[in-house]
């Protein structure tokens, strides 16, 4: 079943036409991987999604209600929590008050969500105290992976979790998204073909604006020529 | 001594009052990128409604309720048809908050004339204390007094609320705010509010300090105000708090020692910290306290 549709989306930054008709839908219970080069258009389509660059035409379904016409905050309060691809800290605010200011408008069990997180990424417990500004790029992408999940009530949309990770980091991250599928769905955007192979069940491709490829992981996989062309993978 | 003395409680009690308009400067700024060049309308209009409902009442706790009833209520129609329209939109900001600060400082001519107004001291503030030769103001004492208070009540707020925390994290990231299910519109608005508050407040306080309100007063302590939040780093409480003591400590010493030289001081000391430390003495990307 669809948790999230989105049907011929067109968005304008400016004057600029970045989607150009991207319809794309996420089964509940699954990770989906949006690839694509840089520029193809999939910050904006989780941009699109989130209210903050609202598609001209088209629309977004969410549990199959229209949100594309819904404030970003609104959106949020559907249960849609968005890891941007800059993180989005507050580097100010501790640990613990970043978390906190994730359950204030939350929907459902956040005190069950928030231990789970703890326990999940183990080092947000123990820099609970720490200015979030002070952390270090891993455990800043474990706080705004939190941030959402407590945030968020059953879709998580995140931009490129792995840039700027440690390769060690990204195994853990992997891990840790793959423990997360048994709790929610993520549309997950992914230029690192080799940790969103291994933990996607459905792949989009993006390029200029359009969807030029979907189907299974598996498939994508076995398929070098479509690897190759957009996703440059020998 | 007894000169020192009464030149510094004279700065700070003038530098808290500069506070309580810096102060809702600074948090728009933070959290609205908004340089609101009205809010000097709104210290002026609480300091000629607070004098005239206190001349009409008699009462000094009404006179400051209602100027800062009505200080909210302007605040609250500058923010919605003002300021909203041109949110991210930085010249033409400048350009509707100037207008909007001459519409205020002009209406006041309206409603009590163009000539400056008599303002009396409250009866129980009046008069002064007295340790070992050194005479006090009691109405200064008063204004520091309230001036702390207000300082502690927003720390208080912004540090150990809810709403607090909200206001902090959108000075960091409006967008994230956003992204948590927080309104920040109405985030803005509360911010809004509470500076057109204090903004409100402070003229009322400065009405029987100076004896004495006319209608440009807001821009003359609009610029103070400006200064300080420079000084002190836009976006940042304590900074405006630290910059307003020294501004008001400075000022009055230069007015007694070197008159014409008070404003001067003031840009100097705006030169001096812009070119040392740019931010302003607290200022830093994400600090709202």
């Amino acid at each position: 079943m669809s948790l999230l549709k989105l049907d011929n989306l067109e968005t304008y930054l400016e004057q600029y036409h970045i989607l150009q008709g991207v319809s794309m839908s996420v089964e509940e219970g699954s990770i989906t991987v949006l690839f694509g080069r840089n520029g193809a258009g999939k910050t904006t389509t989780l941009r699109s999604i989130m209210g903050f660059n609202p598609s001209t035409t088209g629309t977004v379904h969410f549990h199959n209600q229209n949100i594309s016409k819904l404030s970003t905050h609104l959106i949020s309060r559907k249960g849609i929590g968005y890891v941007p691809e800059n993180q989005g800290i507050f580097s100010g605010l501790t640990v613990e008050e970043t978390l906190n200011l994730a359950k204030a408008k939350s929907a459902g069990e956040t005190e069950a969500k928030m231990e789970w997180m703890l326990q999940l990424f183990p080092d947000l417990k123990k820099f609970w105290r720490k200015k979030s500004g002070l952390l270090s790029g891993g455990q800043k992408q474990m706080l705004a992976i939190a941030r959402a999940y407590i945030n968020g009530d059953g879709l998580l949309l995140i931009d490129e979790p792995s840039k700027g990770l440690s390769p060690i980091m990204v195994e853990k991250l992997m891990e840790s998204l793959l423990k997360m599928k048994e709790k929610t769905t993520i549309l997950l955007v992914e230029q690192n073909f080799l940790m969103a192979s291994q933990i996607g069940d459905y792949f989009y491709i993006m390029d200029d604006g359009k969807i030029v490829h979907e189907g299974l992981m598996e498939d994508l996989k076995e398929d070098k020529e479509t690897c190759q062309k957009y996703l440059g993978i020998a | 001594m007894e000169v020192f003395i009464n030149l510094l409680v004279n700065g700070v009690s003038t530098g808290l009052l500069i506070f309580l308009l810096a102060a809702g400067l600074t948090l728009i700024f933070g959290l609205m990128s908004v340089l609101n060049f009205a809010h000097g309308g709104l210290f002026v209009w609480g300091a000629f409604s607070g004098a005239w409902i206190f001349t009409e009442t008699n009462s000094f706790l009404l006179a400051i309720a209602g100027a800062i009833l009505i200080g909210m209520g302007l605040g609250w129609v500058m923010e919605r048809f003002l300021i909203r329209p041109v949110y991210g939109n930085h010249v033409r900001q400048l350009l509707i908050t100037l207008g909007g600060m001459l519409i205020l400082s002009e209406s006041i001519k309206i409603f009590w004339g163009p000539n400056p107004i008599r303002v009396n001291m409250p009866g129980w503030l009046e008069g002064s204390y007295q340790f070992d030769g050194i005479i006090i103001i009691k109405y200064r004492v008063f204004v520091i007094v309230i001036g702390l208070l207000l300082y502690l009540a927003l720390w208080l707020l912004l540090r150990h609320t809810q709403i607090g925390l909200m206001i902090r994290a959108g000075v960091m990231d409006k967008e994230m705010v956003q992204a948590l299910g927080i309104n920040v519109k109405g985030l803005f608005t509360f911010v809004f509010l509470l500076g057109a508050a204090l903004a409100a407040l402070g003229g009322a306080l400065l009405a029987p300090y100076s004896g004495v309100v006319f209608a440009e007063m807001g821009m003359q302590y609009a610029i103070l105000a400006f200064i300080v939040v420079i000084i002190g780093g836009m976006g940042s409480l304590q900074g405006s708090a630290l910059a307003s003591l020294i501004v008001g400590v400075a000022g009055a010493f230069a007015a007694y020692f070197m008159p014409d030289l008070s404003l001067a001081l003031n840009m100097l000391l705006l030169v001096i910290v812009l070119l040392v430390k740019p931010t302003g003495l607290l200022g830093e990307k994400g600090s709202a306290v």
